[in-house]
């Protein structure tokens, strides 16, 4: 296992920069997980670390040594592709075999089995090593490509949004499994990801992309609570943060066009204007709450309830647990939680520190 | 009844407006359409298939004759050669009790054999020659559209353009420079000769069709085989080959139908030693005048080797024909 | 406006069945999900009624006329297709338009429908533009314009947000409803993501296998699943399912757990039950920490999910569990928790028929 270093990387296609002056390292052992949109460079960083994408500036170092002129092969990482990460006309188990039995890598055939089986067990695929990846379902699959990488003993985990194309239960389900592989073995991994969820549960540490730039790298509760701009406050959460242009006047935080209305931070060096954020579980519901607003949409989804409030010409979202039994259009009371109140700058998005 | 979930899915749908009558009605006439143009494309091969088995008379009556007594005359006459015999020693030849089945038939037409003929050598040529230059063409092809498809070769609109541009003249026009080339280069009535000639031909063709398959398979592939430690070759060649082999077995019927049919430049390049089936057949010339049943043999003998290759290769070329469409 | 009724309604290709006869009576103005897995026979379901599959047997009733062998054309429905299916070389706008041409509308009234709908739907400065200058989320918008342009009586939906970016797919969710709210047009909506339908449906039809399982509101699929089925499928994870066996008014569950089935149950259990295996069901919210709970489970791993924490606990060998927990509380993988269950939340299943037990209030 390995440490990654990626040191002001910067890859152009063409006119388009897909990574501009990317700097992060990978600890040995952690879970490392690039959270961004589609197009935001994610999958070009991990190929950039791979070797199979070259940097156009920047230095990638494994353990402290560059790797800038290292072939793929020599970099000796594991790649998990998103789609198609089979070979279609092998049997799963020379798929496993396949990185193997690279030239170079001079393994005998028991050696091979063995590990093969190894592999196998860990992703519990021991039962389908005779079959033909052809009729293989979407999880195993999936499974039998994490076990082609793990029977490598790769320096470093490359993984491209492997879940993505599960569906809901079985992306849980390996999920959950891809995290405790990960903790046993310690192993170094770079994981990509569009969805939160996953960035959330799986990583030690989150670098959330936006358009080739790194926003911000923290635990997932760092991105969580403190959210570095408006960008990875919508990205991370659902329902999504509620985000409002506001303006302070007299001690009073006010949204225009609405009847929100809270009091200021003591002594905070707050703009006269600015946005305004809050999770929807910081918008509680309540008879005894300061404001009011009217019920324009409830979704309930069985653990909660996503109640949409109308105030003013803005709507604001807010979660009750269980199946809430309100009506439309109906008026509500309801708090926003003042210590759980985001500020960010109304031009650049950034959080503003109010200490 | 237990409901299987490995059930292929369902991809086809009756729509509510193809029950009525008049779709119903619609749907017979369309059948008789499609037989009526499947039968009248196959009379002629029918026409050549009787053709082959009937005696002189039958061949040349008129009415033809749908019924009649199968012989192999048409056989013996297209892998002999004979000489006709005087009229009075017909009977004493026949009388004699050393002849074989074949030498009794011709006998009984007035004919004494007298040595094979050149047919099985032709046929043997073109064989030779429309093997060699369809695997010459595959395999230079396929590595040419893998470089096409996956490497940013400079100037790559143009090139295969150019590749393809190689097709849009009719060949018959360049005969006469490509003679002329070929007698200097001492390559008229070799095997060399025409196999250059057609696997060139054949190669924008195979390029072009090729490129297409191996388009469509994702270089995912190649990439986690380089990750895991192989080389770019290696990678090409376990990784993509076993994936284009759809593609590969489709160009590979059609290159070989193409080198396996071509008649002009074979004509004219060839005259003895590498002349191939298709300008020979129709010189089959008996004793006095054409012998169609003996013509008729050497199609049918000409066809059957593409036959058993297309038929042999029928799944790849079906899925070859509708590209990705059946393909994830 | 319409109400839509299926009487036995079946689709058979040869001997395998895609939908198995079902009786439904969608009632006019109601938004009715068909919820299942893929392959389940839903949109089969949905495409009978739209008239773009001949059913096998059975009766649809659209507002009262039998319109079984009637053309698509001819029942008064729209659809919107999961690809959004606009004509690429049109405008916007006169993709909203196309089907009102196809009436042979007036030009005015064109103009002033296709004005109504596009403020409906808030899509006024697009209108101008091709397809393929749109986002998936404003493409699907005017898919949506388009079928509600013609004021179909009912509207048949195909997975409508299936293509579309996670982000837009919860905007366009509520989009719908409020559409909905605001037309009251019957709606007809097939989905296999249960967030979908359970947030937006006012009744949730769940079919697997071409068979219906359950009907019913969402808090009904949510709280009281027929089978284990509806218990796996509904939620987000699904129900805990744990087995156990019944002996001695007591439950006995893996990992030398015991569990006393709150009260009402015993005798649901006695009678209800074919044998001795019982499967317990109950929801993560469920779970209720407890120093001194009745069930105790070592810790698997502990997830956060931003406002919440996911627990997956391990009770005994392969049988985990989720456990939804405050984001605050403190939990290390491999130690032991003792808990309890919300007594109200507690659900029993037979294991050899799959289905749940009714409880004897």
């Amino acid at each position: 296992m390995a440490t990654v270093e990626l040191s002001h990387i910067t890859k152009k296609f063409g006119s388009v920069v897909a990574l501009n002056d990317v700097s992060f390292t990978v600890k040995d052992g952690e879970f490392f997980v690039l959270l961004g949109q589609t197009g935001a460079g994610k999958t070009t960083t991990l190929r950039v670390i791979a070797g199979l994408e070259k940097q156009n500036a920047g230095d990638v170092f494994f353990d402290g040594v560059p790797v800038n002129d290292a072939t793929p092969a020599e970099r000796d990482t594991a790649f998990v592709f998103q789609y198609y990460s089979l070979y279609p006309t092998m049997s799963v188990y020379d798929n496993l075999a396949f990185p193997l039995r690279a030239p170079g890598r001079n393994l005998s055939e028991a050696e091979i089995k063995q590990r093969v089986h190894e592999a196998a067990e860990r992703v519990r695929i021991t039962h389908l090593l005779q079959r033909s990846t052809r009729n293989l379902s979407g999880g195993e699959m999936q499974r039998v490509a994490i076990g082609r990488a793990l029977v490598r003993r790769p320096r470093i985990f490359l993984m491209d949004e492997p879940l993505s194309n599960l569906d809901a239960k079985l992306r849980e389900a390996l999920r959950i499994e891809l995290n405790r592989l990960q903790r046993e073995a310690h192993s170094t991994t770079l994981f990509v990801t569009h969805d939160q969820i996953e960035a959330m549960t799986l990583a030690d540490r989150v670098g959330v992309l936006r358009d080739g730039v790194l926003v911000q790298v923290g635990t997932p509760r760092e991105i969580y609570d403190f959210p570095a701009t408006t960008f990875v406050a919508k990205l991370v959460g659902v329902p999504r943060i509620n985000l409002y242009d506001a303006v302070r006047t007299d001690g009073k935080i006010r949204v225009p066009d609405s009847t929100i209305e809270l009091a200021a931070p003591p002594h905070a060096a707050l703009p006269e204007s600015f946005t305004l954020g809050f999770r929807p579980e910081d918008v509680q519901i309540g008879p005894d709450g300061d404001l009011t607003g009217q019920i324009s949409l409830l979704e309930p989804l069985g653990v909660e309830t996503i109640v949409h409030i109308r105030s003013g010409r803005h709507s604001l979202l807010s979660t009750v647990s269980g199946i809430a039994d309100f009506s439309i259009g109906s008026e509500v009371r309801y708090r926003i939680v003042r210590e759980r109140l985001h500020f960010f700058d109304r031009k650049t998005g950034h959080r503003l520190s109010l200490n | 009844m237990a409901v299987s979930t490995t059930h292929a899915p369902i991809t086809y749908a009756t729509r509510v407006d193809k029950v009525g009558p008049r779709y119903q009605i619609t749907r017979a006439l369309r059948i008789i359409v499609v037989l009526l143009y499947a039968v009248i494309s196959l009379i002629p091969v029918f026409w050549m298939v009787t053709a082959a088995f009937k005696s002189r008379p039958d061949v040349v009556a008129i009415p033809p004759k749908v019924f009649f007594t199968p012989t192999i005359e048409g056989f013996i006459s297209l892998l002999t050669k004979r000489v006709l015999l005087p009229p009075a020693m017909v009977e004493e030849y026949k009388q004699r009790d050393d002849l074989n089945f074949a030498e009794r038939i011709m006998a009984e037409r007035g004919q004494r054999i007298t040595g094979p003929s050149q047919y099985g050598q032709r046929l043997v040529n073109s064989v030779i020659i429309a093997s060699a230059s369809t695997v010459l063409s595959v395999l230079l092809g396929v590595l040419a559209a893998y470089a096409f498809s996956r490497f940013n070769v400079p100037g790559k609109g143009d090139l295969l353009f150019f590749i393809l541009s190689t097709r849009m003249l009719p060949p018959v026009v360049v005969t006469i420079p490509i003679f002329l080339m070929y007698q200097q280069l001492r390559l008229y009535d070799t095997h060399l000769g025409l196999i250059l000639l057609y696997t060139v031909f054949n190669l924008s063709f195979a390029v072009w069709l090729l490129k297409g398959f191996i388009d469509e398979i994702p270089r995912e592939y190649e990439e986690a085989a380089l990750v895991d430690g192989y080389s770019r070759l290696q990678a090409f060649r376990k990784v993509v080959l076993p994936q284009a082999i759809t593609g590969i077995a489709a160009t590979f019927v059609f290159c070989l139908i193409f080198a396996w049919n071509e008649y002009a430049f074979a004509l004219m390049l060839t005259s003895e030693r590498a002349r191939t089936a298709p300008p020979s057949i129709p010189t089959v010339l008996g004793t006095g005048g054409i012998e169609w049943s003996a013509i008729a043999a050497g199609t049918l003998g000409f066809l059957i080797p593409v036959i058993i290759v297309t038929f042999a290769l029928r799944d790849y070329l079906l899925r070859g024909v509708t590209f990705g469409a059946l393909r994830k | 406006m319409a109400d839509i009724e299926l009487k036995q309604v079946e689709k058979r290709f040869g001997e395998h069945y895609a939908v198995r006869p079902l009786d439904l009576f969608i009632k006019n103005g109601e938004f009715v999900a068909l919820l299942g897995p893929s392959g389940c026979g839903k949109t089969t379901t949905l495409r009978m009624i739209a008239g773009l599959e001949t059913v096998s047997g059975g009766r649809i009733i659209l507002n009262g006329q039998d319109v079984t062998w009637l053309k698509p054309s001819q029942r008064d429905v729209a659809m919107v297709f999961q690809f959004f299916a606009l004509y690429p070389h049109l405008t916007a706008w006169e993709n909203i338009a196309f089907p009102l041409q196809a009436e042979g509308e007036s030009r005015e009234n064109i103009k002033r429908r296709v004005k109504e709908v596009a403020e409906l739907l808030r899509i006024e400065p697009l209108l101008k533009s091709r397809p393929g200058a749109l986002s998936s989320g404003d493409q699907q918008r005017v898919a949506l314009a388009r079928a509600l342009v013609r004021r179909p009586s009912c509207f048949l939906m195909d997975e409508p947000l299936g293509a579309l970016d996670a982000d837009f797919r919860e905007t366009m969710r509520s989009e719908i409803k409020r559409l909905h709210i605001l037309q009251n047009a019957t709606t007809v909506y097939v989905t296999h993501d249960q967030i979908e339908a359970m947030a937006m449906a006012d009744r949730i039809v769940v079919m697997s296998q071409g068979v219906v399982q359950q009907v019913g509101t969402p808090a009904e699929v949510y709280h009281t699943p027929s089978n284990l089925f509806v218990a796996q499928f509904i939620g987000s994870p699904g129900m805990n399912l744990v087995k156990g066996t019944w002996a001695d008014n007591v439950v006995a569950l893996p990992g030398g757990n015991r569990y006393a089935p709150p009260d009402g149950w015993p005798a649901a259990l006695h009678r209800g039950l074919s044998g001795s295996g019982v499967i317990v069901g109950f929801r993560p919210e469920a779970v209720q920490i407890h120093p001194n709970g009745q069930l105790a489970a070592g810790v698997y791993s502990v997830d956060l999910h931003g406002s919440y924490t996911m627990l997956v606990l391990e009770m005994g060998d392969d049988h985990s569990i989720h456990a939804r927990v405050s984001r605050d509380a403190h939990f290390t993988v491999g130690e032991t928790i003792r808990f309890d269950l919300n007594p109200s939340m507690v659900r029993f299943f037979d294991p050899k028929t799959e289905r749940a037990i009714a409880h004897s209030a």
